[in-house]
């Protein structure tokens, strides 16, 4: 009966349950494995991570899947809600707030802050088509890790400073402490991201992007992506929407860039972690799981974030087989070849069970 | 169906790769039971690729000969040593993975790690774990963030004023020009501290130009402003690739040789590949280790790693070599024996370490002796490049 149920549903919702399904029994597998102890440290250790690459990976799908449009700066949007999220969060260090209340807050600002840089960046940029997009996005995460490797900011009894040059020219009090100190960073950031919060805020981010794409918006914006002169003959505000769906895609970076900082004790802006490599590496996630499917980015960011580590009894030669599993990885999921071979052998598969089943 | 079949098909890999690292760490942790009481191991992290690959690897090498030493003769306190070298890429995330697998393996001390952005991610992991940690190379003040983290290496500050002093002393200019990289914390370390005394004792500063990661590649600019102002002497507060780079354009292609005087992170700009090293010669640099001092023990430590690696070693090899030894010492003076735990191990030899005094590599006469607070204390040397190699100042 619980069956036919399922099979009543409607596609696109069955699809959506089993996506949160499998993070959700993910998590509770994980979680009873590492109660029990059966768990390496590494592997614990890249929970947070895991869901960290997951949630952006996510959120890039929205833009590069549904608004059709080539993002390489969301690795700006992560480093803009890591910063500022951590720069809320050491503010507040001492004031004896709550921290859960605190880190929750740090959550909603380093979100905010990348929503509203998304806003901002998507005005002129979201004028352009295609590639010159690619490029302008490109330009502007750089943009926004150069910024903040130059950026001072100090406190004391005075207030706030702000300084372009070095440390010194904060001119702060005896009593002062320097909480963003150019490219050293953020230093002494308590590290609260926990795998439980990952989850709940990957849980979060899908749903967003499920409702968003299954609503009238996300069927005006995937109308853009198909053919935009179409949409916009029947009246749909091409800009608004490319707005609404690229601010969105940056609040979920942000958020996944609010767990980072709250991940490592300190947080940095190197080209490493916020540079075009990430950028590029979590649209790699993208590409491998599928444009428009957030379960397939979601593995695809698992899998590729769990290789490296997995390999490290390799040494020296893992780096270069990641790179030929991560070239075998895209043939198998991409190559026409493949999907067919992999149809057929499924169909057989398929067929073979339903015989027995008789 | 064929799509509920795909994701099942999915997770059940998933869950098998799962499986498998489960199996994988138990397995680890049980052999570490096992073997428990026999060995002590000692887990490194460094880069062993990407940009900083070769401090990484100097260190593991110099680690590698300190403990092949220890266990020839002995060992510590009669227990050989395991060593356990694990690759950072010079990356605070992947540093923190890296630090984990080393505690699956059953560390029960860790050298490391080499660069100063990775260490800040991993010294609050040893001190949350209390596993006793001294990092060979990590020369921030800020890596110092526990009772049992301890450093082999300058702090920043300490050899931005030394360079200062050593310039003003002995007179060897007094109109300077600075490059630095504005996006590396050791570089800006430097160079803050650097300024600071320079003023201190009456040298102009010129030119102060930065550079980033994302324009390491050409500073004509740079030199061109150094050279405008008049600049008798260059600082070059860091690490050797880039220098390479400025002594190119510098002397070929601009004609402009001032000294040019670097500290520790210079220290290899000799080993680097398709560089005229004719082009190093008279540059000064402050580093505690010399490779052609006539000490005994640099000596044997030098021609060790030649003929295990086949080059001369750096600071970074030598001060690892020290990490080691500093290890040995604590542990023994704690009377530490392998069937402890990690963080006994940790209390026991964070106690007596502002006790012990080593020789060492890169301590010159006075030796090496270390603070409570994790700081350590040794005399800088500066060097000179003298037909493609190091010759000490005096």
């Amino acid at each position: 009966m619980a069956k036919l149920n399922i099979k009543k549903m409607n596609k696109n919702f069955r699809g959506q349950l089993i996506t949160y399904a499998m993070v959700i029994i993910a998590f509770v597998v994980m979680q009873i494995l590492i109660a029990s102890g059966s768990v390496s440290y590494l592997l614990q250790g890249l929970m947070v991570p895991l869901c960290i690459y997951s949630i952006v990976a996510v959120g890039l799908n929205l833009c590069v899947g549904y608004l059709g449009e080539l993002s390489l700066g969301h690795a700006g949007f992560m480093c803009v809600g890591a910063f500022s999220s951590a720069f809320f969060t050491k503010c507040m260090l001492n004031t004896g707030m709550n921290e859960t209340v605190r880190f929750l807050l740090a959550l909603v600002i380093g979100t905010l802050t990348a929503a509203l840089f998304g806003y901002l960046i998507g005005i002129p940029v979201l004028r352009l088509r295609g590639d010159y997009l690619a490029i302008v996005t490109l330009a502007f995460g750089e943009i926004i890790k150069n910024v903040i490797n130059v950026l001072y900011i100090g406190r004391d009894s005075r207030g706030f400073h702000f300084s372009m040059k070095d440390a010194t020219a904060l001119g702060l009090e005896e009593d002062g402490e320097v909480i963003v100190n150019g490219a050293k960073g953020i230093m002494r950031i308590p590290s609260q991201s926990t795998f439980l919060i990952g989850v709940i805020l990957l849980l979060i981010a899908l749903f967003i992007c499920f409702q968003l794409v299954n609503s009238r918006s996300g069927r005006a914006i995937m109308a853009i992506r198909d053919n935009r002169i179409a949409a916009e003959s029947v009246g749909i505000n091409i800009t608004g929407y490319k707005l609404l769906a690229f601010t969105i895609s940056a609040a979920i970076a942000g958020a996944g860039g609010v767990l980072y900082a709250h991940n490592l004790a300190t947080l940095t802006a190197q080209p490493a972690n916020f540079g075009y490599n990430m950028s590029i590496m979590i649209l790699v996630f993208v590409v491998l799981g599928g444009m428009g499917s957030f379960r397939g980015s979601v593995i695809a960011a698992v899998l590729l974030t769990m290789i490296p580590e997995i390999l490290r009894g390799l040494a020296d030669y893992r780096m270069l087989i990641y790179s030929i599993i991560l070239i075998a990885m895209m043939l198998f999921n991409w190559s026409p070849k493949f999907v067919a071979f992999r149809q057929a052998q499924m169909e057989k598969l398929f067929g073979k069970k339903k015989k027995e089943a008789v | 169906m064929k799509k509920l079949l795909s994701v099942m098909m999915v997770m059940a890999f998933a869950l098998s790769m799962l499986a498998g690292c489960g199996g994988g760490a138990t397995e680890s942790t049980g052999a570490g039971s096992a073997d428990a009481g026999s060995v002590f191991r000692i887990g490194a992290i460094g880069p062993a690729t990407g940009a900083a690959a070769i401090y990484g690897s100097a260190v593991k090498n110099g680690a590698q000969i300190a403990i092949d030493e220890i266990n020839e003769n002995g060992g510590i306190n009669g227990a050989q040593i395991e060593y356990n070298f694990q690759d950072d890429v010079h990356d605070a995330e992947k540093s923190k993975n890296a630090y984990n697998t080393l505690k699956d393996w059953g560390m029960q001390m860790l050298l490391g790690t080499v660069t100063t952005t990775p260490c800040l991610s991993v010294a609050p992991l040893a001190v949350q774990d209390n596993t006793f940690m001294i990092t060979p190379s990590a020369s921030s003040p800020d890596v110092l963030v526990g009772p049992n983290v301890f450093q082999v290496c300058f702090t920043d500050p300490n050899q931005g004023s030394k360079s200062a002093e050593y310039i003003a002393e002995n007179k060897l200019a007094t109109k300077i020009g600075i490059i630095y990289n504005s996006a590396d914390v050791y570089s800006t370390g430097i160079k803050d501290k650097f300024v600071e005394e320079a003023k201190a004792k009456g040298l102009e500063i010129v030119s102060d130009e930065a550079f980033t990661e994302d324009s390491k590649t050409d500073f004509t600019t740079q030199l061109k402003a150094a050279q405008d102002g008049g600049a008798e002497l260059v600082f070059l507060p860091i690490y050797y690739q880039e220098a390479s780079i400025i002594l190119k354009q510098a002397k070929k292609d601009m004609g402009y040789s001032p000294i040019f005087f670097g500290v520790d992170g210079m220290d290899g700009i000799l080993t680097v590949e398709n560089f005229d090293t004719s082009l190093a010669e008279g540059v000064m640099l402050l580093t505690p280790f010399a490779a052609d001092s006539d000490d005994e023990a640099v000596q044997s430590f030098v021609q060790k790693y030649q003929e295990q690696y086949g080059d001369v070693p750096n600071q970074f090899a030598a001060d690892a070599y020290d990490g080691i030894y500093a290890i040995k010492e604590a542990a023994e003076k704690a009377g530490v024996t392998p069937d402890m735990s990690a963080q006994e191990i940790c209390d026991a030899m964070v106690a007596v370490m502002p006790e012990i005094n080593i020789k060492g590599l890169t301590g010159g006469d006075e030796g090496l002796q270390w603070s409570d607070t994790g700081e350590v204390n040794k005399q800088p040397k500066a060097v000179v490049i003298k037909d493609g190699k190091y010759e000490s100042m005096e």
